[in-house]
């Protein structure tokens, strides 16, 4: 089967859908998460979920899935209407869900993940499981060895073991839940073609997406959601007779309202030269940096970075890119180099002292490490300057001046939140990182690191991002910014730099021909 | 033409609505957990008597007895307060420990080595200073005691990320034992048969509060809890710790020391469970004999929990433990009772508080729906 844009030919929907969602309304504590959404969902078609992050896709996803029931409305399923009560309710009537991290046990054989749900008390046919197995991943014309452990395959690989699984468990309704997010380009391409096999087969898949082009290339059908309403929808024939580029400004559109085609161009404007910087003195000097890692040990890296400077490091994920920027925050021990910050050598300067000195770190684990999620927003705002005046005096809390900071932060970034006082970890993605923005741009910030500042953003975080880092450049600022996405950086830098095998291979000056260059560096030439 | 366009507006009259809701909910909530904390403590006196009428003892009288000779009479009351002080003082240095994510349950050895200390210096020192100053240096001493004792765990929770559950009890069995040793050999009184240190005149003790028998010891338990709540509240040293307790993670990228606030917290709460251990010596027993081992800390963890770590709930929790406990001695006497029936109240109400926690969640969960 080829992959293909248009959407098989018969691809008309059979008259019942397996699932329908009935004026759903989900609420949270001071938000409506899903405010009574329709949407009926057809054996044959890839039915794409799109929206903005906190545009309510997970909350749907988990309330078809089991794991949390709608406030109001209700979901039918082969045109009965009938609760969802667990996640083993939702399998047992064909609804299976793959989510975005991997939800196999990763030292367990695919064989024994497998058999998880089953009886205790029965010896499992190990033999009669894989070939089951192997039987169903040949069905759907993908590969898998049963007997292999886990966290031995890739990430993709993982994740086409959990759709056989999915299937073997009889789902014949499929939702794919962020899928590609964690993937390689090429992975996700094979999961696209995998989509479209399924839905020949005559299931239904939910594949839920930030990235419009996957929209358009697998779907059969898409919604859009918005602020936890569904916005609107493309049916088969509109997406067909539409044709590509035109869906996809029509999804746009609907996405994002009136400020679509504004956020659109800001994230298309590739190519588009910032002015030449003409500062000499570098303001970041990194000088035959080593930096010591059991698995991807960094070692040579030479950069200077001027003032109004963007750099970047390209590369694929894993080469270093994380320990080079933790060593540049402080977080983890220079073995040998230098790290001058205005001239001022800063190796050995703790973290706290670094960020006094000017240098700022937003980190792309900002659940993990930049946040603390039970605490609020407006804490989570000054988490590098606890105990720093005037939002403390003499180690003593100051209400007042911590409140006023958070909700001028709140507003200058535009940081959607109920209230300052609400848990960071209760906000979106999106708006999480604009809580990192804001405090790592904030104050006397002299040089940024940004590691994979649009990491699982949508197009209007993306865009808002971007525009941070360049508004931080155009104030003076060195900046760094590391990314798996070449777009993002042909669209940011001045100069790119390559990374591989934790080394810098290459550096090229960001313009006509520069894809091609950062494409031979990467490819391996000088490796 | 099904490209269907819903209009996202109307998010004002919804927000209003919820508002007004929200308003009812409020006082509805206030109402149900008062129930729910008033509520298991009923239910647990009430599980607590069938046990008793199993033993064949009138649950009633039991209870009248405990409250009366805990409570309700003069001597009850006093002892019950002054029992209070060094179990408040425990509390303090656990609410610091498990908000900062630690777990030092090497309590018990860190009171005993300070109570031990402290009885063989203070009838010493009293030869050469005034009263006042013996008391402030003895309580000191009993701190720095405490803390040196937690140092082995610190360091090695701090430098090498060893697991202090298992490093602090097994440094809590060798400091009984050696306290033991202290007592038996070293800190002798040689004035009489049986091993245990010189005993503190009463006159030379923490004084008593007004004409009662009340040692002042309780005083200095409440400033400390006090102390402690208004520092994990308002302080940044105290959010520091609590950084670190909730996303280690978030303190290293944020700059914090981890491992100097690591062994900082093991000094504190050490710290205070050898004070604890002092202010029991100086205010109420006025020596150590050999072989006491009141075993507070493990007997307070659970009631820190139960007030989850919030200063006000764990004095009313420790004034509570302290009445049944009080009361259950002279029942113990009267009645046949074993004293360590009042564990078995507290461990009752325990898992009650917890039940009763389940099934709130539930039906907030339900209520959600």
């Amino acid at each position: 089967m080829t992959l293909s844009s248009q959407p098989a030919d018969d691809a008309e929907p059979l008259a019942k859908p397996i699932v329908s969602l009935k004026s759903v309304t989900k609420r949270f504590p001071g938000i409506v998460a899903n405010d009574s959404i329709s949407i009926d969902f057809f054996p044959g078609e890839v039915h794409v979920l799109l929206g903005e992050n906190g545009a309510g896709k997970s909350t749907l996803v988990s309330m078809l899935s089991g794991l949390q029931q709608p406030s109001e409305g209700s979901i039918a399923v082969d045109g009965t209407e009938m609760p969802i009560a667990s996640p083993q309710k939702a399998l047992s009537l064909g609804i299976g869900t793959v989510f975005q991290h991997s939800m196999l046990v990763p030292s367990l054989t695919l064989i024994d993940n497998v058999n998880l749900g089953g009886s205790w008390w029965k010896t499992p046919d190990r033999e009669a499981i894989a070939k089951r197995m192997e039987e169903t991943a040949l069905s759907i014309g993908v590969e898998v060895n049963p007997a292999a452990i886990t966290s031995s395959l890739s990430l993709g690989e993982q994740q086409q073991a959990e759709i056989v699984r999915a299937l073997m468990r009889g789902s014949r309704f499929l939702i794919l839940d962020e899928a590609t997010a964690m993937l390689t380009p090429k992975d996700a391409e094979k999961l696209g073609q995998l989509m479209r096999r399924l839905v020949a087969q005559g299931l239904a898949v939910i594949f839920i997406t930030h990235k419009l082009n996957e929209a358009v290339a697998y779907g059969d059908r898409i919604s859009v959601l918005r602020l936890g309403r569904k916005v609107g929808a493309l049916g088969p024939d509109e997406l067909k007779s539409l044709g590509p580029e035109a869906a996809t400004k029509e999804i746009i559109r609907l996405m994002f309202g009136s400020n679509g085609n504004q956020a659109a161009e800001t994230t298309r404007a590739a190519g588009s030269a910032r002015p030449l910087v003409t500062a000499t003195d570098p303001l970041l000097e990194i000088l035959a940096l080593e930096v010591d890692d059991d698995s991807v040990p960094v070692t040579g890296i030479e950069l200077k970075i001027g003032a109004g400077e963007i750099v970047g490091i390209a590369g694929i994920d894993g080469n270093g890119q994380k320990q080079l920027s933790e060593a540049l925050a402080g977080q983890r021990p220079v073995k040998n180099g230098r790290i001058y910050l205005d001239g001022q050598p800063i190796e050995d300067l703790p973290i706290g002292a670094r960020r006094h000195r000017g240098l700022r770190y937003v980190t792309d684990d900002r659940l993990g490490e930049g946040t603390v999620g039970a605490f609020p927003v407006s804490i989570n705002l000054l988490l590098k300057q606890i105990g720093e005046a005037p939002f403390w005096r003499s180690g003593i809390e100051q209400g007042g001046a911590i409140a006023e900071n958070a909700r001028k932060q709140v507003k200058d970034y535009d940081i959607r939140t109920p209230d300052i006082e609400t848990p960071a970890g209760k906000l979106s993605g999106g708006n999480i990182q604009k809580l990192l923005l804001a405090r790592e741009l904030t104050g006397s910030a002299r040089a940024v690191i940004f590691a994979k500042p649009t990491y699982g953003l949508d197009l209007n975080n993306i865009a808002a991002s971007r525009r941070r880092i360049r508004e931080a450049a155009d104030g003076g600022k060195a900046v760094i910014v590391l990314s798996t996405e070449l777009d993002e950086l042909i669209e940011l830098s001045d100069r790119i730099a390559v990374m591989s095998q934790g080394r810098i291979v290459g550096i090229v000056e960001n313009d006509g021909d520069a894809r091609q260059k950062i494409g031979e560096f990467m490819s391996g030439v000088a490796a | 033409m099904s490209v269907e366009v819903q209009d996202p507006s109307a998010d004002g009259q919804a927000a209003a609505k919820n508002n007004g809701l929200a308003s009812r909910r409020l006082l509805t909530d206030r109402l149900q957990l008062i129930g729910l904390s008033i509520g298991p403590l009923v239910a647990a006196i009430l599980v607590a008597s069938l046990i008793l009428i199993a033993m064949g003892v009138n649950p009633v009288d039991y209870y009248t007895y405990i409250v009366n000779r805990g409570l309700l009479s003069p001597s009850g009351i006093e002892a019950t307060l002054t029992r209070m002080g060094p179990l408040l003082l425990i509390a303090a240095g656990l609410i610091v420990a498990f908000r900062a994510g630690i777990w030092n349950l090497g309590g018990d050895a860190q009171f005993l080595l300070g109570a031990s200390v402290v009885a063989a210096l203070a009838p010493v020192l009293t030869g050469y200073m005034p009263v006042w100053l013996v008391l402030i240096v003895t309580l000191v001493i009993g701190a720095i005691i405490g803390a040196l004792w937690s140092l082995v765990p610190a360091l090695l929770r701090a430098r090498q990320g060893v697991n202090e559950i298992i490093t602090t009890m097994m440094m809590s069995f060798l400091g009984i034992s050696f306290s033991n040793v202290l007592v038996k050999i070293f800190f002798l009184d040689p004035a009489t048969n049986v091993p245990q240190t010189r005993t503190l005149p009463v006159e030379d003790r923490l004084p008593r509060l007004f004409d009662t028998t009340i040692s002042s010891g309780v005083l200095i338990g409440l400033v400390a809890i006090l102390i402690v709540h208004y520092v994990m509240a308002k302080t940044a040293f105290g959010l520091k710790l609590k950084i670190v307790g909730a996303n280690a993670k978030a303190a290293v990228h944020a700059g914090l020391s981890v491992s100097a606030l690591t062994i900082g917290v093991f000094a504190i709460s050490a710290g205070f469970s050898g004070l604890s251990g002092a202010v029991a010596v100086l205010g109420q027993y006025g020596n150590v004999r050999a072989d006491w081992n009141p075993a507070y800390t493990l007997t307070i963890v659970p009631l820190v929990f139960l007030a989850r770590f919030n200063g006000f709930a764990t004095i009313a929790y420790v004034f509570l433990f302290s009445v049944l406990s009080i009361g259950s001695e002279s029942a113990a006497r009267r009645l046949g009772v074993p004293n360590y029936f009042t564990l078995v109240t507290m461990a009752i109400l325990l898992i009650l508080l917890g039940i009763t926690e389940m099934l709130d969640q539930k039906r907030r969960e339900s209520r959600r729906t």
